[in-house]
């Protein structure tokens, strides 16, 4: 099970509201590479995952990506915290306004709504960590595109952060993939 | 939310942080037990940090992880997006 902690993993902060910047991060919260296609995908590919270190891996990754959740929703709800209906229309976020309104949603900067065919579980370990580690380097490679998008010093200190998350993801996922691949070459010549 | 308030939830972020990251290192490397006993004291710094912001400011976790004061104190706000960093 899951037990929520009432705290950030890391403090997100805004230095002022900005809408289109708002606009954009939502990639990160309903988008194809986004937090919680992250936290979908591990958690439920480690089902089927042969060894103990997998699991682990998938479940403890998963879980600090639902912590990422929670730091990209933060920084969208302070930068329209406050923000009058006219300059949300004006940036760009009306029809986003018209079925929300400054609340969160599951949806990509264009509008697209989350859907379960941006994540894969192939019920093979070895498929699914490729998968994976694609999908750490996507998300890695979307920060750096929000990092140049934005000239808030506060959101690009957040940014960076789950940034370099993603790389050390991207390195477990490797090892793991490695350790998977001896395992199963080990099983061959029993 | 006043300024120890913030400063002593900060220095949990820091200290889980630390056993977060130690914890997937150790995922893939179960071995290495200078890792391991980084992990344990880290782990027992966090415990005890979050002890004391509890007794002051309210439980960090619920379903039984943490006991609160008289009332119940998990409805208080901030929530963690509410928090000014």
């Amino acid at each position: 099970m899951w037990v929520y902690e009432k705290k950030l993993q890391y403090p997100a902060k805004v230095c002022k509201p900005d809408v289109k910047m708002a606009k954009y991060l939502i990639a990160q919260y309903g988008g194809p590479d986004g937090e919680l296609a992250a936290a979908l995908r591990y958690q439920t590919q480690r089902f089927v995952m042969p060894t103990g270190k997998a699991k682990a891996v998938l479940t403890d990754i998963a879980t600090e990506e639902l912590a990422h959740l929670e730091i990209i929703a933060t920084l969208v709800f302070k930068l329209l915290k406050g923000v009058p209906v006219e300059i949300l229309k004006r940036e760009g976020l009306g029809e986003y306004y018209t079925e929300h309104d400054r609340g969160l949603f599951y949806a990509d900067t264009t509008g697209m709504l989350w859907t379960a065919a941006y994540i894969q579980a192939k019920g093979d370990a070895i498929a699914d960590l490729h998968e994976d580690m694609a999908a750490e380097e996507k998300a890695r490679a979307t920060y750096e595109h929000l990092i140049n998008l934005t000239d808030d010093p506060c959101v690009k200190d957040t940014l960076r952060f789950l940034r370099e998350r993603e790389i050390v993801h991207f390195q477990r996922f490797g090892e793991t993939l490695v350790h998977i691949q001896e395992y199963l070459e080990s099983k061959r010549y029993f | 939310m006043d300024g120890n308030q913030i400063s002593m939830l900060k220095k949990i972020m820091e200290i889980e942080f630390t056993c977060i990251d130690l914890n997937l290192y150790l995922d893939t490397h179960p071995e290495d037990q200078k890792a391991l006993q980084d992990y344990n004291y880290y782990s027992n710094q966090l415990s005890m940090l979050k002890q004391q912001y509890e007794q002051l400011y309210g439980p960090l976790m619920v379903f039984g992880h943490s006991q609160s004061q008289y009332p119940w104190k998990w409805v208080d706000a901030p929530w963690p997006w509410e928090i000014e960093y």
